[in-house]
């Protein structure tokens, strides 16, 4: 199947303005803003069943519908924030196929009538930041972005701001609270973005892998990226694999492929031909799944890995084999945790910081009843966090001490 | 001497970006600006920042320890940040960190004798396909280098003392 994002995959030098524009490049936005209204656009988008690929997989042409047309101007953000670890699809996406992101970006600005798009990068992506600056401005030589195009009333401009080293801002409001200038913690919602956003006005924030896919849905039409993947889950993902695979990397595949085609058919199975221990679907912020056939089997759209008790998420998939012990693990993600803690509200605070004691501490032998005592620790945090990082910093301590107790039992001195 | 002075276009082009109500936004991009010559932002550049955006030295400084990439202590000149996260740690990056700080003489944390470079573990860079790997965080910049071994990295650190 041809590539729907990875398309530099297909085209060489994608990512110059002139090829991007022979190969169908701008042709759905300058179509939209000259033929289309705005709302055409968010249905088509709607109907098209693009959700979210930042993780939360949120209907895509929902969000935009919620957008509230009482309140002016509205805003576009694109989350470039990719901080999840074993995440790095944004990545290759900005560096590959820039003004298809861009493109993908324009399009949302027109449907929710934005005249004004933000694209949010972490800090780190300092030279991706700069070469999308001189993309955007390629773009407003030819007249893509800037006032009144295509002698029509729209007009657009695309700034980029980057971050600082900072996961927490990945959460949508605490993107918002980043980009206006403030620590970046999140927010309480309600109200949402759409209501209350970017300076206290309407804003529709998306992940940039979202955006990506938007101009092939104006080209091709929502009835044809129904057609690739599966019911729960419609079109392409692309899958961040990483860990103890041979090779590790980017693969865009249509939902519904499973976890055994990942890992083994293009992922080259396991270094050293060991087996898979636990599969790690949503990064960092997994739930871990003990591997077995019936789960290698499994097709991997949203809600069949929900099956498994986990969360397909952002699909940063880190295979485990079983050299690694359990401790070791949780006691890596919980340090990363505890450090991204924004420090806003006390159970994530201080239950990270907790956390991270007791897996210390069951790095080296441990005191008697420390494993219990992590659980409760970590149980005491679910539903009470402001955000999802305090309650994915639970994920892999709990199932990781409920499905994996033996790896537990072993280090603490009786 | 102020930033305004100093840097007068980027300044206004940083400015440029934002809304008049969202001028604050400006204060993360100002901050690099401010970090561009020592590495690190001092409390005169805070002031500074705080005047042009008409917020407190408080807020400003708020922000500079919020966030890991800002720096409010001189260190070394250059920062090298080795990504020892778990998808990393799965492919030897922990294994590299130790070899690194035999080879340099440095715990993680320390800075080379000559002030030149400070060691660093950081979290995930977004390269897990490509690890071990670090990123060099200099007065002007930020670049990545992947696929690393010590070897590599001795090679990248001298090209770097021969650039200064």
């Amino acid at each position: 199947m041809a590539y729907i994002l990875l398309r530099h995959r297909d085209i060489p030098d994608l990512d110059k303005f002139d090829v991007y524009q022979k190969n169908g490049g701008f042709a759905a936005f300058k179509d939209s803003v000259t033929k289309k209204k705005p709302n055409e656009v968010t249905d088509v988008v709607k109907n098209s069943g693009l959700r979210g690929r930042g993780g939360a997989g949120f209907p895509t042409g929902m969000k935009w519908s919620f957008i509230d047309n009482k309140n002016w101007p509205h805003y576009v953000v694109a989350n470039a924030d990719e901080s999840e670890p074993g995440t790095f699809k944004d990545r290759e996406i900005m560096e590959g196929n820039p003004f298809q992101f861009l493109e993908g970006l324009a399009l949302a600005s027109y449907a929710v009538g934005a005249n004004v798009a933000y694209v949010y990068l972490r800090g780190e992506f300092w030279e991706l930041g700069a070469a999308l600056d001189r993309k955007i401005a390629e773009m407003e030589e030819a007249g893509y972005l800037g006032e009144k195009l295509f002698g029509t009333d729209y007009s657009l401009r695309i700034y980029t701001h980057l971050g600082a080293g900072a996961y927490i801002c990945g959460e949508e409001t605490a993107l918002l609270e980043s980009l206006e200038g403030k620590r970046g913690q999140p927010r309480v919602r309600p109200p949402f973005p759409p209501s209350f956003g970017l300076y206290g006005k309407p804003t529709i924030i998306n992940n940039v892998e979202t955006f990506t896919n938007v101009p092939m849905i104006l080209a091709n039409g929502a009835e044809w990226y129904k057609s690739i993947g599966t019911s729960d889950s419609a079109g392409v993902k692309i899958f961040s694999l990483s860990g103890r695979v041979r090779k590790p990397g980017n693969y865009e595949l249509p939902f519904g492929t499973t976890f055994r085609d990942l890992i083994y058919k293009h992922g080259g199975g396991v270094q050293d031909s060991r087996a898979v221990k636990a599969i790690m679907p949503a990064g960092a912020s997994s739930s871990l799944i003990p591997a077995d056939d019936k789960v290698l089997d499994t097709p991997m759209d949203y809600a069949t890995v929900r099956t498994l008790g986990a969360d397909l998420g952002s699909a940063s998939i880190i295979v485990i084999d079983d050299t690694v012990p359990m401790t070791w693990l949780i006691n890596k993600t919980v340090h990363f945790f505890k450090h991204e803690s924004c420090g806003k509200c006390t159970p994530c605070r201080e239950g990270t910081y907790w956390m991270s004691h007791l897996t210390e501490r069951l790095q080296h032998d441990g005191a008697r009843g420390d494993v219990d005592l992590l659980l409760n620790v970590a149980k005491q945090m679910q539903g009470k966090c402001l955000c999802a990082l305090g309650e994915f910093s639970t994920m892999a301590v709990v199932t990781g001490i409920e499905r994996f107790r033996n790896d537990f039992d072993k280090p603490v001195n009786a | 001497m102020s930033l305004a002075a100093k840097y007068p276009n980027e300044v206004e082009q940083i400015l440029s970006k934002y809304p008049p109500e969202g001028r604050r936004s400006a204060v993360m991009p100002l901050l690099f600006l401010a970090q561009r010559e020592e590495g690190y932002i001092n409390k005169a550049a805070m002031q500074d920042i705080a005047k042009i955006l008409e917020i407190t030295e408080t807020d400003v400084a708020s922000i500079v320890r919020f966030y890991t990439l800002y720096h409010d202590k001189k260190e070394g000149r250059y920062r090298m940040q080795v990504c020892t996260d778990l998808p990393c740690a799965l492919r030897g990056a922990e294994e590299f960190m130790e070899a690194v700080c035999d080879r340099l003489g440095l715990n993680v944390g320390e800075t080379t004798a000559d002030g030149f470079l400070t060691l660093e573990a950081v979290t995930c860079l977004a390269a897990c396909d490509k690890a071990p790997m670090f990123q060099i965080q200099g007065p002007d910049g930020l670049k990545y280098h992947e696929n690393m071994n010590v070897d590599k990295t001795v090679d990248v650190i001298s090209t770097l003392k021969r650039k200064s």
